[in-house]
């Protein structure tokens, strides 16, 4: 038999497990049922029970799982093997010692209903991380309930419907509009359908901002509940007159909402409840590094202020004397936004991350971040058109203006970054820019990585000129090329079956 | 900051290449008057061994961590192989973003196809998508689905559905027009109540039931489903305690539309209650209306086979306020442990356990319905959970079992159903030893007396 | 430069219009269609539904956005075109023809004649580039 070696990556063709799965091959194994047997129909009659026999769950053994993954895993791109600058991300560093102690048993073999008096450490916990994140935001109601950034949104627009029904009685039926920037984030207008709320755009300027001139006119036409604004703004740039913008909406009789998904540029800097900011949700997976998973899990705690506080999701974590407790008292809560009290073992993450930091290491990570972004800022400015010449604050956009006259645009320079060993940058968001490029890349980067990043994007910028085709054709350096998305939109297949080709179509 | 690659020197430089003299000067455009100006009030910074050891002394007050518990309703606790938590602290997957570019993360996609792939066998449903929250939340968007496929504006719901979960469904849907009734148990059976299944009229988007329960009891699904279906609603089963899927016969052999569950039992610790896993899927033909990621194959220009995320226009960053829902981040790294732990359990691993626990909780039932003054008020067949009656409070006996016995001898009910001061929960898995099992019918008789 | 047929009416929105008696055929354009990319979906409504001019009718799907389709004219749903639920890239290969998506009963057939014609169309892109 010879071997014929002819792929570039070492486990090109990892097979999904249900092809690998054979018949009599096992994973574990279980101690001995200890308890006497009593007849399987007397406990659950055959009607209840599968007939299926688990049709097309695989069998495999331990050494098959572990190879599985691990194979799998090679084709992943990740923070530990180098700069990943999604921008609005914040693909920073995920201490270990975060993921240690989140393990510790006492945390992880926590049951949720436990009495509240066996479980203090978890409680004391939460209360810590509260007062953490109020005196971070300077806004001192937190709930650590959402799950994730957009839940925490929901939780905020919530607050804000719960206070106006209140403040307004049967008068505020006649304000339910939500103001959101063109640049935000597309959860921003989906959270505040949820909570009832119409949504009307806000223009930029061209200098990227928040059009004050807009907003005052969107406001006089009345019904003006709120606005969703994320600053620093989506394109990094940090609202200056962000002082007014909230005078401006609570002129209006309305409150403001703040995106914290770029938080990470104002920690020991500036707080949103020094602004005005009524409300405001944290992507604990951001700005205190718990990671990112491949997608999740998150954690979105939503800070706000005392007149706020009382709508805050039940049960609410509180001290009394010396004891922590659950409070679930509170008449005007909005009421639950999950089960049980949110994403435990991420605050258990966040805490240690604060309590590494400290005060001073904390507005440090902020200071590196805004500053690596600024020198990919300095150092890309003649290669890339960057539409907005204000400071940015920790990502900085640049378009494919000067690339898409040779026929090359922002997908193909994203995918070229990829064989330079970068991850690509996030792509053609905000909206108002077109063709952008977002460039995020934390205070986890360093000098030798950014000169590395800027290089690569100098030389696709020249590649651009000399072989626009090399840039149009990438990447070339991985386990498949790009895939033809609107195949697979057409004709969706979302599991595998049985009798389904699943191998490559060329193999 | 040993986080921070740069050292000071190295950032007085590049600031100089920048333009700048000190790095307040990078927040030029935040206006004085709204910066902090002091340092923030928390802790000054500690060492990994201070960090260490402060957290070890609050996970040292959890008491309840260390003590033999018979604690379920919704987050169990379940054997978890070692390999597990091995592969999902591999680097390249814990460390990597939501698969954008699929070229650098096939091996996100193609595992999120199997999480999809294995959701939809043990549901018996088509379709399953990447994972949401939790299944607390998942049930509050199928609500909302169900409103868009039916187009009609009332939910009847089974009372003895987890109440968190009702909760957060009452959350999500109190600015819609989304109604919700609830139907009543049987007193006798534990079940829902059938005569109370007249509130199922023309304007009702879906009937949703728990299946097992609240109160551990296994519902007869498949004439449930009959009864939405006639008239013209989506029927939502429910399911805490994924193990059930197992042995209970799966909510689509059933009929169900929409099936979510909680997937914590998946190998995933309690971790006081998250980050846990929801699964949710439905029947093909309401794809377009599924909240959240789908990940599906597709082919390169040379035929190779990947995985991308597709059908993305149901989602918030394409469609904004018309979007299926406002979900974004999911529970990614948690739907990889859940389906290594799938995968490494196997078709008959996963026979085993739910046999398991069959068996212990009917044990374990039997046992303490045989003492003195105890009974089990419910009839109907149970899985791993069952309520106790019990001869005084239940808050009462259960404190004393835990204060003098070091026993968690389950949940009172009374934080739930007020009615019913006496009754608890419990809940038996295969962690619970005969040893434990007998202890705890032990404890109970004694302080009953 | 986007096909434009002589023959048809088109609305600013980009819908086309194909006039036959009380009859009308609405699509989207060639210009319409090539700004959306590669078609996936197409949802449209059902026979008999009663539309006002400028209604959202249904809309079309590319991997990465989704546009609604608005009827430029009243009337009712006569017939939908459902082999687009099969193969919506005939969208993008013949937009004028197999990829007709609605055709209604003009409530009134004024409206029809207010609507652009094909010069006017071109010239209305021509502004816009």
């Amino acid at each position: 038999m010879s071997i014929k070696k002819v792929t570039q990556h070492p486990t090109q063709n990892e097979e999904l497990i249900f092809d690998r799965s054979q018949m009599g091959r096992v994973g574990y194994r279980l101690p001995n049922l200890d308890v006497e047997e009593t007849n399987i129909d007397d406990i659950l009659p055959q009607e209840l029970r599968r007939d299926d026999d688990l049709a097309g769950v695989p069998e495999v053994s331990e050494v098959d799982v572990i190879r599985h993954f691990t194979r799998m895993s090679t084709w992943n791109f990740s923070i530990d093997l180098g700069m990943y600058p999604l921008g609005s991300c914040t693909m920073k560093y995920n201490s270990r010692l975060n993921e240690k102690v989140a393990r510790i048993a006492g945390f992880a073999n926590l049951h949720p209903l436990a009495p509240e008096s066996e479980a203090q450490g978890a409680l004391e916990l939460i209360y810590k991380l509260q007062e953490d994140l109020a005196e971070i935001t300077g806004l001192k109601g937190v709930s650590l309930q959402p799950a994730a950034g957009a839940h925490g949104e929901m939780t905020g627009v919530m607050l804000i419907r719960a206070f106006l029904d209140k403040r307004d009685g049967e008068k505020s039926r006649e304000r339910r509009v939500m103001l959101i920037p063109d640049s935000a984030h597309g959860t921003n207008p989906a959270s505040a359908h949820l909570a009832g709320f119409t949504v009307k755009t806000i223009r930029s300027t061209a200098e990227g901002l928040t059009d004050m001139e807009h907003l005052k006119t969107l406001c006089e036409e009345g019904g003006v509940a709120g606005l969703m604004l994320t600053n620093p703004n989506t394109v990094g740039i940090f609202e200056t007159n962000i002082k007014e913008i909230c005078d401006i909406i609570h002129e209006a009789g309305g409150l403001v909402y703040m995106d914290g998904a770029n938080m990470n540029a104002l920690v020991g800097v500036a707080r949103p409840g020094d602004f005005g900011v009524d409300v405001i949700h944290l992507n604990l997976h951001k700005t205190f590094s718990t990671p990112h998973g491949g997608g999740g899990p998150g954690c979105g705690p939503c800070c706000c202020t005392a007149e706020l506080e009382p709508f805050l999701p039940v049960p609410r974590v509180i001290k009394e004397d010396e004891n922590y407790k659950l409070d679930f008292n509170r008449p005007e809560s909005i009421g639950r936004v999950k089960a049980f009290f949110g994403n435990f073992g991420m605050m258990v993450r966040a805490l240690a991350y604060i309590q590494t930091h400290g005060a001073e290491g904390l507005r440090e990570a902020t200071e590196a971040a805004v500053l690596n972004a600024r020198y990919i800022g300095h150092h890309l400015v003649e290669a890339f058109d960057k539409p907005f010449k204000s400071d940015s604050m920790h990502e900085v956009i640049f378009s494919h203006k000067k690339q898409s006259r040779k026929g090359v645009h922002t997908l193909d320079i994203a995918k070229r970054l990829i064989d330079y060993g970068f991850h690509p940058m996030t792509i053609y968001f905000p909206l108002i820019v077109e063709g952008a490029m977002l460039i995020e890349p934390t205070e986890s980067v360093g000098r030798q990585d950014l000169d590395a990043f800027i290089d690569a994007m100098k030389s696709i910028a020249q590649e651009t000129i000399d072989d626009p085709e090399l840039v149009i054709g990438a990447p070339h350096s991985t386990r498949i090329g790009r895939l033809d998305e609107a195949t697979a939109a057409r004709k969706p297949v979302l599991r595998w079956k049985p009798d389904m080709e699943t191998l490559s179509k060329s193999a | 900051m040993r986080y921070i690659p740069n050292s000071p020197e190295e950032r007085d430089e590049m600031l100089k290449i920048v333009g700048l003299n000190s790095a307040d000067e990078l927040f030029r455009s935040i206006p004085n008057d709204v910066q902090l100006n002091r340092a923030l009030d928390v802790t000054a910074p500690l060492s990994e061994i201070e960090v260490i050891s402060e957290m070890e002394k609050l996970a040292e007050k959890n008491m309840a961590a260390r003590k033999t518990s018979f604690l379920g309703a919704g987050a169990y606790s379940h054997y978890s192989p070692t390999i597990v938590d091995h592969l999902i602290q591999r680097s390249e997957f814990f460390t990597s973003y939501t698969p954008y570019q699929p070229e650098v993360t096939q091996g996100t996609l193609q595992y999120i196809f199997e999480f999809q792939t294995l959701v939809c066998q043990l549901t018996g449903m088509d379709v399953a998508n990447a994972s949401m929250y939790d299944g607390s939340t998942a049930m509050a968007e199928a609500f909302l689905m169900a409103q868009r496929v039916t187009k009609r504006d009332k939910v009847v719901i089974a009372e003895t559905v987890h109440p968190e979960y009702l909760a957060v469904a009452k959350t999500y849907t109190q600015h819609g027009d989304l109604k919700i009734e609830t139907v009543h148990f049987d007193k006798e059976s534990g079940r829902i109540l059938s005569d109370d299944l007249d509130k199922l009229d023309a304007q009702t988007a879906a009937l949703v039931v728990q299946s097992p329960n609240f109160f551990g009891c296994v519902e007869d699904l498949q004439i449930l489903a009959d009864k939405a279906h006639e008239v013209g609603a989506l029927f939502i089963v429910v399911v805490t305690e994924a193990i059930s899927f197992g042995l209970l016969k799966s909510p689509g052999a059933c009929g169900a539309d929409i099936v979510v569950a909680e997937g914590q039992s998946f190998g995933i610790p309690l971790s006081y209650g998250g980050p846990y896993v929801g699964l949710f899927a439905c029947k093909d033909k309401y794809v377009r209306n599924m909240p959240g990621r789908l990940a599906g194959i597709a082919y390169d220009a040379k035929g190779n086979r990947g995985f991308v995320l597709t059908l993305a226009t149901r989602e918030q960053h394409i469609r904004r306020e018309k979007a299926t829902s406002n979900i974004c981040t999911n529970q990614g790294l948690i739907a990889l442990a859940a389906t290594i732990y799938m995968e490494t359990m196997g078709k008959r691993g996963l026979q085993e356990v739910a046999m398991q626990n069959a068996q212990k909780a009917a044990y374990a039932s039997n046992r303490i319905s045989e003492i003195e003054g105890f009974s089990l008020p419910f009839s109907a067949p149970k899985f791993n959970e069952f309520v106790v009656r019990a001869p005084k409070p239940a808050e009462e006996i259960l404190a004393k079992l835990t204060n003098e016995k070091g026993i968690i001898g389950g949940l009172s009910l009374s934080r739930y159903y007020a009615k019913n001061p006496n009754d608890f929960l419990v809940c038996v898995t295969e962690l619970n030893t005969k040893e434990q099992i007998d202890n705890l019918v032990e404890g109970l008789r004694e302080i009953s007396e | 430069m986007a096909n434009i047929l002589e023959n048809l009416r088109y609305s600013k929105d980009h819908e086309w219009v194909a006039v036959d008696g009380e009859k009308a055929t609405i699509g989207i354009t060639d210009y319409a269609q090539h700004s959306l990319g590669d078609v996936v979906y197409v949802e449209l409504p059902k026979v008999g539904d009663k539309l006002a001019a400028h209604d959202a009718f249904g809309s079309v799907e590319s991997v990465k956005a989704v546009s609604e389709i608005f009827t430029p004219i009243s009337g009712e749903v006569l017939e939908v075109n459902e082999s687009l639920n099969d193969a919506p890239e005939v969208v993008n290969n013949d937009s004028y023809g197999d990829a007709w998506m609605i055709k209604i009963k003009m409530d009134n057939t004024l409206e029809a004649d207010a609507l652009l014609s094909s010069a006017e169309y071109e010239e209305y892109l021509s502004n816009n580039e």
